[in-house]
């Protein structure tokens, strides 16, 4: 690792004025992609900014029919939350699935999200459900955020510190974990809204990070049933392909894990 | 059996220490003055350096040397030693290129060492690693077996035309062609044995210290064999000679081979410590050992099996190609071909043997011995032919093992090895009713309507362990004798020291060894210690590898404690004024049979050491040597069987089952044995399922780091239904015969057969990932 500041933000101002005055600098949240990544050397921040204390960033609430999880609550947190068991319980599932208990511990959804990892889980709840993505500057819809591999809406400095998403009729995540990393090798998060309207969306899958599948979308839209998808191709052109799943094999589980999305959310 | 003797399940002496954080690892040595050495690594698979600019690094903070490939080449270090010499067919010696410590003209694997830079901190080496300059021409590179022996490939090496190292061969191909003229049937099979990063929990890694005074220096390193070490780093690496280096291998995290050979960066930071006159040290992290620690397996083979009406075996033909990467590592070159090539007669009567072997040099990590080293290999083959022929000829596969199985002994295969014992139907009827064999059928059916695939495979391995004897592995080309050394010290009160040249890293040799003192003296194991690891205390020894450490180990330290026992009773006998034969041990106690009069062990070691009294004529002291040459390997056999589900709709396996029988002659600590069976299926499992390292065509490793390289977790593994049927070994008065490596070598078989069979394809690969089965069902 490169020797750089580290300093503890006490409040998301705090953290944009301390942000704005190191010449390269970082926010830290749980740490669990920024460390390895500056213990190898592959980032030199000047200064690292500490979000995981900053009191008004960590917390659920659920008010009406919105679950507000804050930027620095931790996945483990999410997991065991009842209230977005009772309300999105898919969701808590989603994040009971990340990594391992250590990594529970402390990678947080806001980190999740900035970081935009084309395998990371939390976008395709984020878009699926429709979710605002709340930042210190604005509120960004889902569909304005992912930007692509590793990359977002968010500009330098800028903070998240919410993440609202509006409690949906039903909704289930199916994850078919990479071998290795046990990212999502393809995930796929199902959601009807309470208006009736069905949105599909599937990480680890394509070559330009989390997307919505529309074919998916049309045939639940017409009957809410896993076999609904039975006659669905998802095509294979533009997905990822690596060692562990080819792009027709990610197509494949595109499509089986949004069956098993579907029996999830019943 | 006494609570502590043989066959009891004692818990290890040494978890105590590991278990709350105090074992004591080569990164936790420090010394004073201590510098830290980095090394600066070739990012290309093959290329020309033409030049090293450390001027800027020089000037860093805390930087006390920048040395290259060049310095090493003008100090008259040696090149890297292959230690067994294989013959070609052709008569012709191995051809092997040079491999120096760190690379002066030509880097051939990403991850080879080109400098080294030595720092007063590790993170100020690294800073100054990174101002070294280095330039470099690059060169097309060879990646894997096929790219490298195509004509036109990239050459690595000037001395092995076409990168071949050796094309060898074994057994009689004339008697093979006749078979195979006389087959009813005839089975082929093409398969891959995929390559492996071994992946010790602990890192390489190594202190080095050069005191001018005595110019004597200390070497702490993380080896399978300090003694081997030695014998090297002196006889060949001309660094230090023998009696002025102490090579010490204190408690290693894991070695399943990997920490067998004496590495360029072991041999760097002790001509280091001398050049900078400093303490050095180096720790290895988990991305240096990916690219540098010699990986394992990586065959491409192809078999044919020959059968007659009655579906007996007639012969078997082999022809395997071996990938060695960019150098002849320390034993890789018996590996496919003494390791493996020996061993494929598998369990089975097969009058006719010939294989071929084709060695090749890749722009690779270099390949050498890794838990099972070569025995893996001929098992994967062999079992899967087997499996392969059942399903062709339409029987059972369990039938067809047992109508060939050898079943006396001892047995003389057409390919060197004669099994001395075992009984190969006890072992497979005993695995079948573990797992119910003949209610599989109802099972798969039952699956079936759950809409689950369900397999059920099988593997009968063989393996041969204790590699001897020293005479025989000489005339085949070894550079080194394969008996070990121990001695044992009864101290003047009684308490006992065993040195032995076995060296522990996980096997658990505190316990199990102190278990066979308790079980001769009757002295609990808490007044026993083993020592090991270090050249200033132990005499000599050869290591611990290829499950050599019980029956060649162990046995040594019988032979010296025979010694000490005669001796003893001799003692025993003068001071109770009895005749010698009538003396017995009890208990810790020396006793005149038929009398109550006794003398315990420490009045026995007291009367040694004080003198006073002993026979007219003989020695004082309690302590005696032996050095223990086996008459043959031993050979551990066994069956596994493995039960699992195949999910058709995203090609992932689940095991329903996994049962394994095997034969290790007598155990010593049954748990500890089981603990080694569990790690060694763990790792065959892991082989068959999950674990490959991938070289892209230019010879980057895309596996070089836990994200992409899949370790077996706890999760992915079933729990083992473990079981034992003995035949004891005659070869040594343990009756043992080595439990490290089966489960690594039985494992993958059963895996594999188990999905062909649950998928109806017998086209499948390892790793058996989840996108590779899927494809096999759906093409
Ligand atoms: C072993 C392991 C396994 C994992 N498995 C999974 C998995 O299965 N699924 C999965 O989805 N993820 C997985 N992860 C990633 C994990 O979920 C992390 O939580 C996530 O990558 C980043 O969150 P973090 O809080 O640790 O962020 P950090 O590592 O602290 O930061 C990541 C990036 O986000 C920025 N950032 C952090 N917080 C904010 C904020 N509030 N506003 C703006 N920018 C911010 C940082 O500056 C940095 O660039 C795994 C990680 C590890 C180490």
């Amino acid at each position: 690792m490169y020797e750089t500041n580290y300093h503890r933000a006490s409040s998301v101002a705090d953290a944009a004025a301390t942000f704005a005055k190191g010449a390269e600098s970082k926010f830290l949240a749980g740490g669990q992609t920024l460390l390895p990544v500056m213990k190898q050397r592959l980032a030199a921040p000047s200064d690292v900014i500490d979000l995981s204390k900053v009191q008004e960033m960590i917390g659920i609430e659920v008010s009406g029919d919105t679950v507000t999880i804050k930027a620095a609550t931790p996945h483990y947190d999410v997991a065991q939350s009842d209230a977005v068991k009772k309300a999105i319980p898919a969701l808590a599932k989603l994040a009971s699935e990340i990594g391992d208990p250590a990594v529970r511990y402390r990678g947080t959804i806001g980190g999740s999200l900035a970081n935009n990892d084309p395998a990371a889980d939390y976008p395709a709840a984020v878009l699926a459900l429709g979710a605002v993505v709340k930042t210190n500057k604005r509120s960004i819809a889902a569909e304005d955020f992912f930007k692509g591999l590793f990359s977002t809406a968010l500009e330098d400095g800028e903070i998240i510190t919410a993440v609202s998403f509006p409690v949906p009729a039903k909704a289930g995540y199916a994850k078919f974990p990479n071998p290795a990393s046990r990212f999502a090798l393809t995930g796929v998060f199902v959601a009807k809204t309470k208006s009736g309207d069905v949105r599909v969306a599937a990480t680890g899958a394509s070559q330009s990070g989390v997307m919505r599948v529309a074919p998916i979308e049309q045939a639940l839209k017409a009957n809410w049933a896993a076999s609904a998808l039975d006659s669905v191709t998802i095509p294979a052109s533009g997905l990822l392909a690596d060692i562990h799943g080819s792009a027709d094999y990610r197509a494949n589980l595109v499509k089986v894990m949004g069956q098993r999305a579907v029996t999830a959310a019943g | 059996m006494g609570v502590e003797g043989i066959g009891a399940r004692v818990v290890r002496k040494e978890d105590r220490r590991f278990i709350t954080g105090q074992g004591r690892y080569v990164d936790d040595v420090k010394m004073v003055g201590m510098s830290y050495a980095h090394f600066i690594r070739s990012p290309h698979a093959h290329a020309k350096v033409k030049g090293i600019d450390s001027t800027e690094a020089m000037k860093m903070p805390g930087v006390i040397a920048v040395l290259t490939g060049q310095q090493i080449v003008d100090d008259k270090v040696g090149n890297l030693i292959c230690g067994w010499a294989i013959t070609s067919k052709d008569g012709s010696p191995m051809k092997m290129g040079a491999w120096p410590a760190m690379a002066p003209e030509t880097v051939r694997f990403v991850g080879q060492a080109v400098a080294v830079v030595i720092a007063e901190t590790k993170n100020q080496a690294k800073d100054a690693a990174e101002a070294v300059v280095v330039d470099y021409e690059e060169l097309p590179a060879a990646a894997d077996i096929k790219a490298a022996i195509k004509p036109g490939a990239p050459q690595l090496h000037p001395e092995a035309p076409g990168n071949i190292v050796y094309d060898w061969h074994l057994g009689d191909e004339a008697a093979v062609k006749d078979a195979f003229s006389k087959a009813a049937n005839v089975v082929t099979l093409d398969l891959t044995n995929n390559r492996l990063v071994p992946n010790a929990m602990e890192p390489r890694a190594a202190v080095a210290h050069y005191d001018q005074a005595e110019e004597h220096y200390t070497l702490y390193t993380t080896s399978q064999n300090p003694h081997v070490a030695r014998l090297v780093l002196s006889a060949f690496y001309n660094i230090a000679p023998e009696h002025k280096l102490r090579v010490i291998a204190p408690d290693v995290g894991g070695g399943f081979g990997s920490k067998i050979y004496i590495y360029p960066e072991e041999m760097v930071a002790l001509w280091a410590s001398k050049k900078v006159n400093r303490p050095v040290k180096w720790t290895g992290d988990r991305s240096e050992a990916f690219l540098t620690d010699a990986h394992g397996r990586d065959h491409v083979s192809k078999a044919e099996m020959a059968f007659d009406k009655d579906n007996k075996i007639l012969g078997l033909r082999v022809k395997t190609h071996a990938n060695f990467g960019a150098y002849m590592s320390l034993f890789s070159s018996a590996v496919p071909t003494y390791l493996y090539a020996t061993l494929l007669s598998g369990q089975y009567v097969i009058p006719a043997i010939y294989a071929e072997v084709i060695g090749v040099y890749t722009n690779t990590t270099p390949v050498d011995a890794y838990r099972g080293a070569g025995r893996p290999e001929a098992s994967y083959l062999i079992e899967r032919m087997m499996e392969t022929a059942a399903r062709q000829l339409k029987v059972d596969p369990a039938e067809l093992r047992k109508k060939n199985f050898i079943t006396t002994f001892p047995y003389q295969t057409p390919v060197i090895m004669a099994y001395d014992i075992g009984d190969f139907h006890a072992s497979i009827d005993a695995a079948m009713k573990a797992i119910d064999y003949a209610g599989f059928p109802a099972r798969k059916a039952k699956a079936k309507a759950d809409g689950k695939l369900r397999g059920i495979g099988l593997s009968c391995y063989i393996e041969a362990c204790g590699i001897a004897p020293s005479k025989a592995v000489g005339s085949l080309g070894a550079g080194v004798g394969l008996w070990e050394s121990a001695e044992i010290r009864v101290n003047p009160v009684g308490t006992i020291e065993v040195l032995t040249g076995s060296h522990s890293h996980g096997q658990g040799h505190e316990t199990t060894f102190c278990q066979i003192i308790a079980e001769r003296l009757g002295v609990p194991i808490s007044q026993v210690s083993i020592v090991h690891g270090d050249t200033d205390k132990v005499q000599f020894g050869m290591g611990t590898y290829g499950s050599r450490s019980l029956a060649v180990g162990g046995t040594a330290i019988v032979k010296a404690m025979e010694k000490v026992e005669a001796k003893a009773k001799k003692i025993a006998a003068h001071a109770l004024e009895a005749s010698e034969s009538d003396i017995v041990i009890e208990n810790g106690e020396f006793k005149v049979t038929g009398t109550d009069k006794s003398i315990a062990l420490p009045m026995v070691a007291l009367a040694a050491y004080t003198a006073h009294n002993l026979p007219d004529g003989m020695e004082p002291g309690l302590k005696e040597t032996a050095f223990y040459d086996p008459t043959n390997f031993t050979f551990p056999a066994g069956a596994y069987i493995c039960e699992l589900e195949v999910d058709p709709g995203t090609g992932k396996t689940s095991f329903v089952n996994f049962v394994a029988a095997d034969d290790f002659g007598r155990l010593i600590n049954p748990m500890i044995v089981e603990g080694q069976v569990h790690g060694g299926l763990a790792q065959g499992i892991g082989q068959a399922l999950l674990e490959g390292a991938v070289y892209d065509d230019t010879g980057q490793l895309v596996t070089a780091s836990f994200m992409d390289y899949t370790m077996p977790r706890a999760d992915d593994l079933p729990s083992f239904q473990l079981s034992h049927t003995t035949t004891l070994c005659p070869g040594n008065p343990l009756g043992v015969k080595g439990c490290g490596e089966a489960g690594a070598i039985g494992a993958s078989a059963a895996v594999i057969n188990a999905i062909t069979d649950a998928i109806g394809n017998n086209k499948l690969e390892m790793p058996a990932t989840p996108d590779r089965v899927w494809h096999a069902i759906h093409g």
